[in-house]
């Protein structure tokens, strides 16, 4: 089933017009010892349903915290955010919004499925239980028969599976991750790329994708939105010319080179 | 569509090549085992016999260092007195750690919730920690009188400070992102405590359990030493004031064991409830 024909069947076609994630004008300072910290200057994006963003850009340009404003973990000191349409706080109590973090974030006196089913245990998240149940999850993201195993029984790219089948228990429209596969070895990240664009495709969620990869970014991502830091803006939003499905060969091609030699020259800028 | 497990490898032992290796590496680790075990009992045996022989050979009087087999020949004939004594001091004991134990873990959980409760008082809990055992048990002996309360009372006090130290740490010890995670999930306060903060603090809370199980008997028997007719505390003291020094030896390891039992429980307390902890505990 293709990818288009999937979003079609989303409930929320009828708002495809909106924009899940909308910023306008959005500043993030935090004020510390050493005086006002400017995280993010002056940010209009605009997300569109079911779309595919990464954000690249170099240390300090508030990739990580762009992402906590739109979960409703850091307050903007200014400007105005939208998700579907009502403020992060509501969209977050409603459970439309999931997050994985870099360090998978697990309870390690939970296994695995009980890991996934939190969601559905706490702050009356069983009330918006999703389409699949946490052993569907378990299945969908690769990892039957590892249902009971203990956190510290897994590895790293296996625990960070989990906590991805943990953030879509409740069917969020929304996916943040905050470069969750940046302390996995190359050949489980390049594994896992792979596996969540068909996650991606699977759930018709939208995806805000952080990573400091040049090459994920180009290769996860439907527009690649760079930034620059000190402080943190907007510096160009890049559209990804690629076909679906991609596959990790794709990244040998000519037009992807091309496409991470003109990230590369911008980021240089930033 | 299920996602490719090709990751998804069993986390045995990644060297082993056939059953006849692991077979032979299974044998190996028990013939470890046994060694662990079998080691510090010789060692004992070992001392004993030492000490039997030295005290023969140069006649040293009984009163002095009674010999081991006359301290077991005591511990044979008067376990009746041993066990008699033994029960108030185990009830002193135990009742010490609970009621210790829990003070310290209600604190701890104010202290995490409130840092000024913290600043205020954690330097009053330093302070009454640094006063020696010996120096504070006679003032709760005046206060409480001379029956059991004031011997728990100083088993609890002994107990407590460690516990407080480590389990405030434990409820602290939670990642910044674990934290986020729960309130993404608008997990209320409560569930907050009890689903993230009290589990994560149970590996803490049973390293201090496990130091106050042996302190609680200490504390019991100190408190002995200043007044009392009955328990391990009170013996050992007649015992000394008689010269009957293989009953206070016998004594001695009537009280040590009881200490040794009261650490195996709660070890396996720690071993049963924290199933989930042993690949980070070794």
């Amino acid at each position: 089933m293709s990818v288009a024909a999937l979003r079609d069947q989303d409930e929320t076609r009828a708002r495809a017009a909106e924009p899940v994630v909308a910023l306008k004008g959005v500043s993030v300072r935090f004020t510390t010892d050493r005086g006002t910290i400017t995280a993010l200057d002056n940010i209009d994006l605009a997300v569109e349903q079911g779309g595919f963003m990464t954000l690249l850009g170099p240390s300090g340009c508030g990739k990580s915290t762009l992402l906590r404003v739109v979960s409703d973990l850091v307050q903007p000191s200014a400007g105005s955010v939208k998700v579907l349409g009502v403020p992060p706080a509501v969209a977050r109590a409603r459970r439309d919004i999931g997050f994985v973090f870099q360090d998978a974030a697990l309870l390690p006196w939970r296994t695995a499925l009980q890991n996934v089913e939190l969601p559905l245990q706490v702050g009356g998240g069983a009330r918006r239980a999703g389409r699949r149940t946490p052993r569907e999850l378990i299945d969908l993201v690769g990892l039957s028969g590892w249902e009971n195993a203990l956190p510290h029984e897994l590895s790293g790219g296996m625990r960070q599976r989990v906590s991805i089948a943990r953030a879509l228990v409740n069917d969020p429209k929304l996916l943040l991750m905050d470069e969750p596969f940046g302390a996995l070895d190359e050949i489980t990240r390049d594994r896992l790329n792979e596996e969540l664009l068909r996650v991606w495709e699977d759930t018709g969620a939208t995806i805000l994708f952080v990573t400091h990869s040049i090459y994920e970014a180009a290769f996860l991502g439907q527009n690649v939105l760079l930034l620059a830091a000190r402080p943190g803006r907007v510096r160009e939003i890049t559209p990804v010319p690629l076909a679906s499905p991609r596959r990790i060969a794709l990244r040998e091609t000519p037009a992807f080179v091309e496409l991470v030699a003109h990230l590369r020259r911008v980021l240089e800028t930033c | 569509m299920a996602m490719q497990t090709l990751e998804a490898m069993p986390a045995g032992p990644a060297f082993v090549e056939s059953d006849d290796d692991k077979r032979r590496f299974d044998a190996h680790r028990r013939a470890l085992a046994w060694r662990r075990r079998l080691l510090p009992l010789a060692a004992v045996a070992l001392l004993l016999v030492l000490w039997e022989a030295g005290v023969t050979i140069f006649h040293v009087k009984p009163f002095i260092a009674p010999a081991p087999s006359a301290v077991a020949l005591v511990l044979a004939k008067q376990i009746g007195l041993l066990l008699q004594n033994l029960a108030p001091t185990a009830i002193e004991a135990v009742s010490g750690f609970v009621i210790g134990n829990l003070a310290a873990i209600v604190i701890a959980t104010v202290f995490v919730y409130q840092r000024t409760a913290e600043e205020a008082f954690f330097p009053i809990a330093v302070m009454v920690h640094t006063i020696p055992v010996m120096a504070y048990a006679p003032i709760l002996v005046l206060l409480l009188g001379n029956g059991m309360e004031a011997k728990i009372a100083i088993a609890a006090l002994i107990c407590f400070f460690p516990t407080l130290v480590n389990m405030t740490r434990g409820l602290r010890s939670v990642t910044a992102q674990q934290i986020e995670l729960m309130r993404i999930l608008s997990a209320s306060p409560r569930e907050v405590f009890f689903e993230l903060r009290l589990k994560n603090a149970l590996p803490f809370l049973f390293s201090a359990l496990k130091i106050a199980a042996a302190t609680s008997v200490i504390g019991a028997i100190v408190g002995e030493w200043i007044g009392a007719t009955t328990g391990i505390g009170a013996l050992i003291i007649q015992a000394t004031y008689n010269f009957d020094s293989p009953l206070l030896y016998a004594t001695i390891v009537v009280g040590s064991a009881f200490s040794a039992l009261f650490f195996g429980v709660v070890s396996w307390a720690e071993r049963f409830f924290l199933k989930w902890n042993v690949g980070e505990a070794g």
